[in-house]
């Protein structure tokens, strides 16, 4: 018989193969996003063990939950009940707001926003590597999950997903040192991005000048400028601001309003997808022109009336995209096809 | 068949050790299970175990962790040479020495990794605090090994 793999000359020769594909896999890997199809796959293939291993997690909660006394359940219930009330108070007056707004916005002819889509997840009780700041989440693709898609708690921003696998996603906290994303100051707008350090209680602000405006405990919010983050979501609050007059900027620290290191059910956002695909289309296709509709048509030809304005609606679920040329072409030589 | 299989779900069991949720004190402090699985059917089949097989779990591996694509790979594959070169000396050795040899093998690998970790400037805060892993890792050779051995004799793998 054939021994597959001998002693020899042979596994020498196949360590170098595989010692310098490795390598070739790590730069890959850190460099850009050549090797993400591999990750995928790999991710796929262990999904289940993912599941498997969260599974003693998950048990542990189930028996607590059934060994849970009467009285907490009647204790949890009452709590919960005065916050939905509240909650749905408060909600009652976002929505007298939210028309208010909606209806500005339309006398300013800006472009409306629409709600954002969301789908609560729960994560995965898997341990990854302890130097990276990740989460595994049971959502993947199939619910929809994409790569760079913003994940939020009750508190505030999360992170954002990295790496889908059909039922599972890999999300990057706000606080990894790899992660940064673009935010104002609430107050008065100062745009400036947040920087994780590695540390979840921790976040920077780069690149505030030691003049700027920025107090402690000022709120820190998403801006949206990122084309990642929806704008207005809350990220943390400034804890700390420490002027140098050496340096050319200030050191700024937030503490993140999301759990990041406790929160157990998360929310995966769809951004307002008119905007996102409008914006889209604009980057990846420079030569395209996004066409706004003027009227109050919509792209189907149906006539929008709102009740409470005759103003032009805007354009948010039919940002037409039409190829320059062919709409150069389309009113002056359309009659080429006619004879 | 069952040559391939067993080395293949014993790595997988691995694997599922390591995701294994571990109060955050202990975390630094977990051995690598699936290096240590893969060095024992590098000592004891080495001719039906090969370096692709290591390879393979290293990289499921680093999928696992969310570290670099190859990271644990090129650790895992380093050591596995090693062991498999090594493993007529070994193989006769005592248990305690083989618990020895182990240990210094991880604590290579375990180099390795901390390395490209740092090189990509993701080194840990405390850094020696994830040798100690080496340590542990020792400490449950005999277990492994003696667990894998009677798996391996009841399947008359080798």
């Amino acid at each position: 018989m054939q021994p597959l793999f001998q002693n020899g000359g042979g596994p020498i020769l196949r360590f170098l193969l595989l010692a310098v594909l490795s390598i070739i896999l790590m730069v890959a890997d850190h460099r850009d996003q050549y090797v993400d199809q591999v990750r995928t796959i790999l991710f796929t293939a262990i999904s289940p063990l993912q599941y498997t291993a969260a599974l003693p997690a998950r048990s542990a909660e189930w028996t607590y939950a059934q060994f849970a006394t009467n009285r907490a359940l009647h204790e949890r219930v009452d709590r919960l009940q005065r916050e939905n009330l509240q909650l749905s108070a408060r909600q009652q007056k976002f929505e007298t707001l939210l028309a208010e707004n909606d209806r500005l916005r339309e006398l300013l002819d800006a472009s409306a926003k629409r709600d954002e889509r969301v789908l609560v997840a729960e994560l995965l009780a898997v341990d990854l590597d302890p130097f990276r700041q990740q989460v595994i989440v049971n959502r993947g693709s199939r619910a929809g999950i994409y790569r760079g898609q913003p994940v939020i708690d009750a508190g505030g921003v999360m992170g954002q997903v990295i790496n889908t696998g059909p039922f599972t996603a890999t999300v990057l906290l706000l606080s990894d040192p790899d992660h940064a994303l673009s935010v104002q100051i609430n107050r008065n707008g100062l745009r400036t991005i947040a920087a994780g350090r590695g540390d979840p209680e921790r976040l920077e602000l780069l690149y505030i000048p030691n003049s700027a405006d920025v107090r402690v405990d000022d709120l820190v919010a998403t801006s949206g400028l990122d084309g990642r983050f929806p704008a207005n979501y809350p990220v943390g609050r400034v804890t700390e601001v420490n002027r140098r007059p050496g340096q050319a900027f200030a050191e700024v620290a937030v503490r993140p309003l999301a759990n990041l290191d406790r929160s157990r059910e998360v929310l995966m956002v769809w951004p307002d997808q008119g905007q996102e695909e409008a914006r889209r289309a604009v980057h990846e296709h420079p030569d395209f022109e996004v066409e706004v509709m003027p009227d109050g048509t919509a792209g189907d030809g149906s006539t929008i009336v709102t009740p409470e304005s005759t103003a032009p609606t805007p354009p948010a679920d039919d940002a037409t995209v039409i190829p320059e040329g062919e709409a150069d072409d389309l009113p002056g030589e359309g009659g080429g096809e006619a004879p | 068949m069952i040559r391939v299989l067993l080395p293949t779900i014993t790595l997988l069991c691995a694997l599922l050790l390591v995701m294994l949720p571990l109060p955050d004190i202990i975390t630094p402090f977990r051995p690598d299970w699936v290096a240590m699985v893969a060095l024992y059917w590098a000592f004891a089949v080495p001719r039906h175990f090969g370096l692709f097989m290591a390879w393979m779990a290293g990289l499921l591996l680093d999928v696992s962790q969310g570290t670099l694509l190859g990271q644990h790979a090129l650790g895992l594959v380093v050591i596995t040479v090693i062991a498999l070169h090594m493993h007529q000396r070994v193989r006769v050795s005592p248990l305690l020495q083989q618990s020895l040899f182990v240990m210094f093998l991880l604590l290579l690998k375990q180099t390795l990794v901390l390395w490209v970790s740092g090189m990509i400037g993701r080194a840990p805060d405390d850094p020696w605090l994830y040798f100690a892993s080496p340590f542990v890792a020792m400490l449950f050779w005999p277990l492994i090994f003696v667990i894998l051995r009677d798996l391996r004799r009841r399947y008359n793998v080798g």
